[in-house]
């Protein structure tokens, strides 16, 4: 199906939840104007944090074929913005405000091999293309990577389903995955230049497979990941912003973005996708206290050593080396 | 609207309701006057040779396409929109092996519809995609899949082997007509029009005084007519002619018509001299044409109406073919305008119903499935029945 990134809202009733894994919630929700969810396609829900309207974005892990039930999974981080709190505590019966699924992820039918790349809460996203590509009898395999066992969300289902085409690595286990190892084999495959690869985990794995992916030339369209822009090298802590030009100096918490942190102290900011995609909302760095922990995909790998622009709606001041309580500083301009 | 609330509409306009859950089956009738269309559906989108390397624009089922060719000559159909802000790539030109070009900011799209070039930064958007719809060339045409793509299984193309089977010869063109296509197959499934609409080259009485056999199965419906011992018109005499030059005398007649839903009909056509055994299979002193049909959806109002005319008889002569394609084509004309003008009578008469007579049996029986397949995607059997402005004139 096409994609369809139009923003439908509708409401959301709990008809389940329960937990899946170490801090991973599943919760399915019957919507009022159903729709069947696509692999790839993740809602948006609206929620109030501290009086304030805000918004999430999760990956559809199942869908009835009427879309009448629509499965979500809840990772809630030791840094939680709030969100999954909430998440984390609806109950059968509740009802909150969703949209329709929207597509920016989506499964290509028709590729001669893929290989799904699962990492922590990012199975999310995998398991409906998974299961999809096992339906239509496509060349697939599936690696899901975890910390330990208990992390792993879905695992016992997915070995069940999937079979010899699934391999796990767990960390805790001593058997990480080596990304290099796994993208020379696909390098090797006879159909490596007709594979496509579609991921979603933690940024280091995601970096990691990119790096890897264009050391081994394999074709760069051919690799396919969403991000939220909601992870990174680093934990996320406080740090503090500058903009001289208009008087702004702000501290940016752990609970929000550089972005939504500037709009609060009174800069007029440009942005678009808030996922750190478009770069719409580049900011000039004039002057670095500490790192820059940049979560983005827009700028290449060069540009985001070189610390002169960064993607204030996802990336982050960081300050990985220095002593407790030491903040960065950052001083910027804005367009 | 849901199924069950365009049910319980349109039962509130049709009839009384039947118990608290109705269904599409309680209603009784199936004549909407302007059908939707399934989704889950291969659908022509073009021939053969209107497909090359730059893109040309076409819409199936609502859904506007860029259709092109990669070097190796893979066809290819992409949303006719850039994923930037929506320009129609059919506008672009070809790059690379299977690359397309946006024509207004060089954005750079595969085949499978991934953006592979961005201006102005060194990244690519892992956003950037266009849908790429499934396209499989067969028959002389090339069909795509508008609807779920897990579905698109090659194996339910519409049987249309005559249009490249070494035992048949011929040619066809597209009609682009601005009605709703149920109409095409409604005109197509009942040929007694022939005698009011094509008087002058197939038509004759014989039409509407003889009997018809209509069956069905799940995927098909085949109405079966045969006039038996009756003079040829002025088209059949013709062919009779091409084969047998001193043909004088009665023929039988035969008009076998198969449809494969969503929107395919071939008709097995031909007569052969009277009483020399066609009935029961013996068609060797006759001559035996396939008229080749499908209809795709443009939109609710429009489609495209590819034909092409089969034969199995003087395979050597062009002269043949062409005078089969410009005579049929003359033919078809008639039909484009009174399709077209019956679908202006419908909307200009929105509160007038559709009634039926002994006659539609065939055409009753695709509409009832083609509901059946608009039920199980969960969408109305009705198209929407508003519409501000007029659709542009299907491609010719």
């Amino acid at each position: 199906m096409a994609a369809h990134n139009q923003e439908v809202w509708q409401r959301g009733r709990v008809i389940e939840a329960d937990y899946v894994a170490t801090d991973i919630k599943r919760i399915v929700f019957e919507p009022t104007l159903p729709v069947k969810a696509a692999p790839g396609t993740h809602l948006t829900v609206a929620i109030e944090i501290d009086g304030a309207i805000d918004t999430r974005s999760y990956s559809i892990v199942a869908s009835s074929d009427d879309g009448t039930r629509l499965t979500l999974s809840v990772f809630k981080t030791r840094n939680t913005r709030g969100g999954a709190i909430l998440m984390h505590n609806l109950k059968v019966g509740d009802s909150i405000a969703m949209t329709q699924p929207m597509q920016n992820f989506p499964l290509r039918i028709g590729a001669e091999r893929y290989v799904l790349v699962a990492g922590g809460v990012g199975v999310t996203a995998m398991v409906n293309m998974a299961r999809v590509l096992r339906e239509i009898g496509a060349n697939y395999e599936l690696v899901y990577v975890g910390r330990n066992r208990e992390a792993m969300a879905y695992l016992d289902d997915l070995t069940a389903l999937h079979g010899n085409r699934m391999r796990v690595f767990v960390d805790d286990e001593g058997n990480s995955l080596n990304v290099d190892k796994l993208l020379g084999s696909i390098a090797e495959h006879p159909f490596a230049t007709e594979t496509e690869l579609y991921m979603c985990g933690p940024i280091r794995l995601m970096d990691g497979i990119r790096r890897s992916w264009a050391s081994h030339g394999l074709n760069p369209p051919n690799l396919r990941f969403e991000t939220f822009g909601n992870s990174g090298w680093f934990e996320p802590e406080d740090f503090i912003v500058r903009i001289p030009r208009l008087g702004i100096e702000t501290t940016v918490g752990v609970g929000s973005s550089m972005l939504e942190a500037l709009e609060s102290a009174g800069a007029d900011m440009m942005f678009d996708c808030r996922k750190g995609e478009c770069g719409l909302c580049e900011v000039r760095i004039i002057d670095l206290e500490g790192e820059i922990d940049h979560r983005d995909v827009f700028f290449s790998e060069q540009q985001q050593r070189d610390n002169t622009k960064m993607c204030c709606c996802v990336s982050r001041g960081a300050n990985p080396n220095a002593a407790n309580g030491t903040r960065t500083v950052i001083t910027l301009d804005v367009s | 609207m849901t199924l069950l609330e365009n049910a319980a509409a349109k039962q509130s306009i049709r009839s009384r309701p039947v118990g608290n859950t109705p269904t599409i089956k309680n209603l009784g009738s199936t004549t909407d006057k302007v059908l939707n269309f399934p989704l889950n559906a291969w659908y022509v989108a073009a021939w053969d040779y209107e497909i090359t390397r730059n893109p040309i624009a076409r819409t199936i089922a609502g859904r506007p396409l860029a259709i092109y060719r990669t070097e190796d000559g893979k066809a290819v159909a992409l949303a006719d929109a850039c994923w930037h802000r929506l320009a129609p790539l059919s506008m672009g030109k070809p790059v690379g092996r299977d690359g397309i070009q946006c024509p207004y900011h060089g954005i750079v799209y595969n085949s499978a519809g991934r953006c592979i070039s961005m201006p102005a930064q060194e990244t690519i958007n892992p956003s950037a995609t266009v849908p790429s719809f499934p396209i499989v060339e067969r028959y002389r045409y090339a069909w795509v899949w508008i609807g779920d793509a897990t579905l698109a299984d090659p194996a339910k193309i519409p049987d249309m082997h005559q249009l490249d089977d070494p035992e048949w010869v011929g040619d066809g063109l597209t009609i682009g007509v601005n009605c709703n296509y149920q109409l095409v197959l409604d005109n197509l499934m009942d040929l007694t029009h022939e005698e009011f609409v094509h008087s002058s080259s197939i038509g004759q009485d014989e039409l509407s005084e003889s009997d018809f056999v209509v069956t069905h199965d799940d995927t098909t419906v085949t109405v079966t007519r045969w006039m038996l011992n009756i003079d040829a018109p002025p088209f059949w005499r013709k062919n009779m002619r091409d084969k047998f030059p001193d043909f004088e005398g009665k023929v039988d007649r035969w008009q076998i018509i198969t449809f494969e839903a969503p929107s395919t009909i071939c008709i097995d056509v031909g007569v052969a001299k009277a009483g020399t055994g066609a009935p029961e299979g013996d068609r060797s002193q006759g001559v035996n044409g396939f008229v080749m049909n499908t209809i795709s959806p443009q939109n609710d109002r429009s489609c495209h109406y590819f034909w092409a005319f089969m034969r199995n008889y003087r395979l050597e002569s062009q002269l043949i073919t062409t005078q089969l394609r410009d005579g049929v084509s003359k033919v078809f004309k008639e039909d484009e305008d009174m399709l077209e003008a019956q679908q202006a009578a419908i909307d200009a008469n929105p509160d007038y119903e559709f009634y039926s007579l002994n006659i539609d049996g065939g055409g009753m029986w695709v509409r009832r499935l083609i509901e059946r397949m608009l039920e199980a995607e969960g969408r109305p059997a009705s198209a929407q029945p508003e519409h501000a402005h007029r659709a542009p004139k299907a491609a010719r």
